[in-house]
This record gives structure tokens, C-alpha cells and sequence, in this order.
């Protein structure tokens, strides 16, 4: 059966960090000359303007910023087997944030703060999306 | 800093009906609000020699408008891509306009079939390119999913509630009831706010604005003209537009903005109190951009009606209802009058001000603050009469 849900597409800026998630790992990028940690990437540094760049790898872990939990599926035909579902912006150990889903959590138990790790759903041949998982209490 | 208080007035303003389904072209909309805005001033369509709209690919091109209504020469004819963050930006656009020579009559406006064509509020480009690409692929897709990522933090950051969420809502759903405009004129509870369904929490379906097919249009002139004109003109007094660092790639994207729990407004507040040289304390009443019920909250926070964190109890207690201290919406908003994405917030201001507003009117009613825009990017205005 296809994947009926959004599927990012890969430009230029972002194929390595893709190809991470590919291999499992979730590679952000961080700039040569000040060190500056980025996400989303991005062709240069918007603190210092540098391009030289190296894509380190996170540990993954983080905490969860803000969340929402989706009740109401758009589009309908998409989400109507997946809701409710958890929206998180979880900020890694890295100090960047990232947009994701928080699975195998009720959104009785997410939180502000909740310590987070990512996991890798493969949703295709080419496509792995990062998601998090609670950490085990 | 924009730095031309008092010398542009707002002469002329038009609207057409507001309505779930209009069986018309957005061109014809935006064609009957600017002709009666034109009519309003007392001016004549040779007059006019400026447009300036904004769109997301929704409306109907400034160059349509001219042609359609008979403009002989549109000097400057300008379309931004832009959201609710442009609705006042565009009238201090048009005011720099005619500073500059480029144009003496402008025209601005906003028109959409938002609720029986394109709809905002539904689905976006499913397709994850560009920054959709860590949005999208984890159904984080729509406007109120976007923008309850905010709320959300701001009830982490400060503890705002539901109940004060649902104040906003039930106060300009009162307001509403004594509009003949507005597409919701059913007073509601907050029982009712309540019991409405939950959409994407923390909002429930009472904390999302309406969609609406519609066209508002305001003409800018130059003060002195204005006096000469049909109507009390209403001056703009100040003005400004922008917002913080990484604003981001679109008017969704928020992952590098600094901190969900403020928005626009805490970056353009010195600009808009100097440029008119009042404060919050001297405003009679407020339309403030109210896509959502949160960010009325976070948006009298960022101006400095109250301090941070305080806006969930400072709207609570009846301070912003029509006798309030501060009424806030009083057409009853982008909630419960129609979502013609802030420029019918202009539309009521005017009217305050000239004292037309019939029904809605509040006593002397002199200096009224409006907004645009909810998130990382916004514009603001202070009009006088």
C-alpha cells in the first residue's frame, strides 16, 4: 500500500541530513568557523555568514518545548486512523529544535520538559522520519 | 521608524457582504469594496492612482481591480504575498507611497472567497517541500495546528488557561450580536466554549476564527486632502511592521523563532508608541488580530498593556467588553464578525472614530490601536480622529 501522508522532499540543503535519517542517524549541522549548531539546514550560518560547515551527528536526546495534540484530522481522509496524535517541537541536547511526532506516549502523560530520545520510522525505501520516544522512567 | 504621524488619513472606506458562500469572483469583490470606499470618500474613480493588496494567491492582482473598476491610470499597483501580517502594513505602505510622489488616492484592500474557494484555515500544500519538509511529513499541516504550538507554550511559560482562552471568545461573540456584518451573531457561554469540539489542543473549535468570502477596502490620502473630502477623516498617527530574528522560511515556520510564548508585537512596540507618540495607556479601544483567541493575549503582552505573562488575567474580569476599560474587538473580530484577514479590523476602527459605528459605537472613542498578523511577523497602527 503507498504512503498516503506528506513525504519530505530532499533539496539541496537538506539531502545529507536525510540520508542520515536513512542510515539512523540524525545529523545536524554545525558551522566551522563559529560553531554555531543549525537546524533546519541551511547554506550558510546565519550567525557568522560562514558556509564551511561538518553535519555532526546528535545524540538524539532532548526535551520536549511545546506540544499539541491533534484531534480533529486534516486532511481527513489521511489522519482520520491516526488521531488523536502528538506534535511536539523538541529541543535536542545540541540546543536546536526540531519538529516531530512523540510516539508510544498518551497525551495524558506529555509534558513541558519531558526527556525524549529519537527513533527512526521507516515510512519507504528512501524515507526515514526522526521521532521520540519518552525515555523509560 | 516610520516618521509620518498625523500627515495620511484614512478617507474612504468600503466593504461588501460577508458570507460562507458568495457565488462570485474574487475580482467582483474586490472591485465592490473599493468602489464604495472610493464613493465613501466622496472621491471619483479618475481619482485614484494607487492599489496595494496582499494575498496567498487567494486574491484577485491590484492591476485586476484597476481594470475592472475603470482606473485610467494605476501608477502604482503593488501585491504582496503576504498573510494577516500586511494588513496594516499595507496602508503604511501606501502612506510611503505617497510621501514618495509614486501616487496621490491609494487604494488598499484584501479579498477572498476564504471560505467557498481557497480556505486558510483547512490543509496546506500536502506536498513537503522547503520548510514543509520538518513540518508536514509529522501532520503538522494546518494553520491551527501551527499556531496551538504558541499557545501551548505559553501556557507552559506563564500558566494561561482555557477559561481565559474561552473570555476572549464569549466577549466578541457579544459584540457580534449587535453587528448586522457579522457572520456569528449567536451569543455563546463559556459553557458553550466549553463544549465545542476540540480541534487541536489546546483549541477547541471556539478558539479558531471564522472563514469567510469577502472583500474590505480602505483609501489613503494625504491629511490635508482628506479634510477636504466627504468624511471625518481618520489620521494615521503611527505605524510599524516587522518582527524578530528568524522570523523563519514562511508564515508557518517558527522552529529558529527565539521563544513561542511572545510573538511579533514585543519587536514593533517601541517603534509603533514612538512613532505616535502615546502609549498604551492612551488608547481608547483596540482591534486586535484575533485568528485565534491565544494571540489576543500574547499581543497586548508584546504592546505593553500588561507585562509579560499577564495577559491571560488582564483580559479577564469584563476589562475588555464593549464597557470595559479597554474594549477590545468590538465588531467582534476575526471570531465572530469575519475573517477578511485584519483589514475589517481597519474597517471598524474608522468607523469608531468617526463615530458611525451605530450599534457598536463606543463613547469617545478618540485613539484606537489596530494589529495584523499572530506570529513572527506583524504591523500595527495607531489611528486618531
Amino acid at each position: 500500500m503507498s504512503y498516503a501522508k506528506p513525504l519530505p522532499v530532499p533539496d539541496a540543503d537538506s539531502r545529507p541530513f536525510w540520508e542520515g535519517c536513512h542510515h539512523h542517524k540524525l545529523l545536524i549541522m554545525r558551522c566551522n568557523r563559529c560553531g554555531q549548531v543549525r537546524f533546519p539546514p541551511t547554506t550558510f550560518c546565519s550567525r557568522c555568514q560562514a558556509h564551511e560547515h561538518l553535519w555532526i551527528e546528535s545524540t538524539g536526546r532532548g526535551r520536549v518545548f511545546s506540544w499539541i495534540v491533534v484531534r480533529h484530522p486534516v486532511p481527513q481522509e489521511v489522519y482520520a486512523e491516526d488521531v488523536p496524535y502528538i506534535v511536539a517541537v523538541v529541543e535536542l541536547e545540541e540546543g536546536v529544535r526540531i519538529p516531530s511526532n512523540i510516539i508510544d506516549c498518551t497525551p495524558e502523560l506529555v509534558r513541558a520538559g519531558l526527556p525524549v530520545h529519537v527513533v527512526f520510522r521507516d515510512v519507504n525505501d528512501q524515507i526515514s522520519l526522526p521521532v521520540f520516544r519518552p525515555d523509560p522512567r | 521608524m516610520w516618521k509620518l504621524r498625523d500627515k495620511y488619513a484614512i478617507a474612504g472606506i468600503g466593504w461588501t457582504d460577508y458570507l460562507k458562500n458568495s457565488g462570485r469572483t474574487v475580482r467582483s469583490l474586490a472591485s465592490e469594496a473599493c468602489l464604495k470606499a472610493i464613493d465613501d470618500a466622496g472621491l471619483t474613480v479618475a481619482d485614484i492612482d494607487g492599489f496595494v493588496s496582499f494575498n496567498f494567491n487567494d486574491s484577485v492582482p491590484a492591476i485586476a481591480v484597476a481594470t475592472e473598476i475603470g482606473v485610467p491610470a494605476a501608477g502604482y499597483a503593488v501585491d504582496f504575498l503576504s498573510g494577516g501580517n500586511a494588513a496594516n502594513m499595507i496602508i503604511l505602505t501606501a502612506t510611503a507611497a505617497i510621501e514618495a510622489g509614486l501616487a496621490k488616492n491609494v487604494l488598499c484592500y484584501r479579498a477572498m472567497n476564504g471560505r467557498s474557494g481557497f480556505r486558510l484555515g483547512g490543509g496546506r500544500d500536502i506536498v513537503a517541500h522547503g520548510v514543509n519538509q520538518y513540518t508536514a511529513p509529522y501532520g503538522w499541516i494546518t494553520y491551527p495546528q501551527a499556531m496551538a504550538m504558541w499557545c501551548r507554550r505559553h501556557m507552559i511559560e506563564y500558566g494561561t488557561t482555557s477559561e481565559q482562552l474561552g473570555e476572549i471568545a464569549v466577549t466578541f461573540r457579544q459584540n457580534a450580536a449587535l453587528n448586522p456584518r457579522a457572520m456569528q451573531r449567536t451569543p455563546i457561554t463559556l459553557e458553550d466554549y466549553f463544549g465545542s469540539r476540540m480541534i487541536v489542543d489546546p483549541f477547541r473549535m471556539l478558539d479558531i476564527c471564522l472563514e469567510t468570502d469577502g472583500a474590505c477596502a480602505v483609501l489613503v490620502t494625504g491629511a490635508a486632502q482628506a479634510r477636504d473630502l466627504r468624511r471625518r477623516p481618520v489620521y494615521i498617527m503611527g505605524g510599524a511592521y516587522g518582527g524578530g530574528p528568524n522570523q523563519g522560511e514562511d508564515l508557518f515556520d517558527a522552529i529558529r523563532w527565539p521563544d513561542l510564548a511572545h510573538n511579533y508585537t514585543k519587536y514593533i512596540a517601541e517603534d509603533l508608541w514612538r512613532s505616535a507618540g502615546v502609549s498604551p495607556s492612551d488608547i481608547d479601544l483596540a482591534q486586535i488580530y484575533d485568528c485565534f483567541t491565544y494571540s489576543v493575549i500574547m499581543q497586548l503582552e508584546g504592546l505593553g498593556f500588561c507585562g509579560e505573562g499577564e495577559g491571560g488575567s488582564f483580559i479577564q474580569g469584563g476589562r475588555i467588553a464593549r464597557n470595559g476599560k479597554l474594549p477590545l474587538n468590538t465588531h467582534g473580530g476575526l471570531l465572530s464578525e469575519a475573517y477578511i484577514h485584519g483589514l475589517n479590523h481597519v474597517i471598524e476602527a474608522v468607523q469608531q472614530l468617526r463615530g458611525d459605528a451605530g450599534s457598536l459605537q463606543v463613547p469617545d472613542a478618540e485613539l484606537c490601536l489596530t494589529t495584523a498578523g499572530a506570529m513572527t511577523c506583524g504591523s500595527a497602527m495607531v489611528l486618531r480622529n
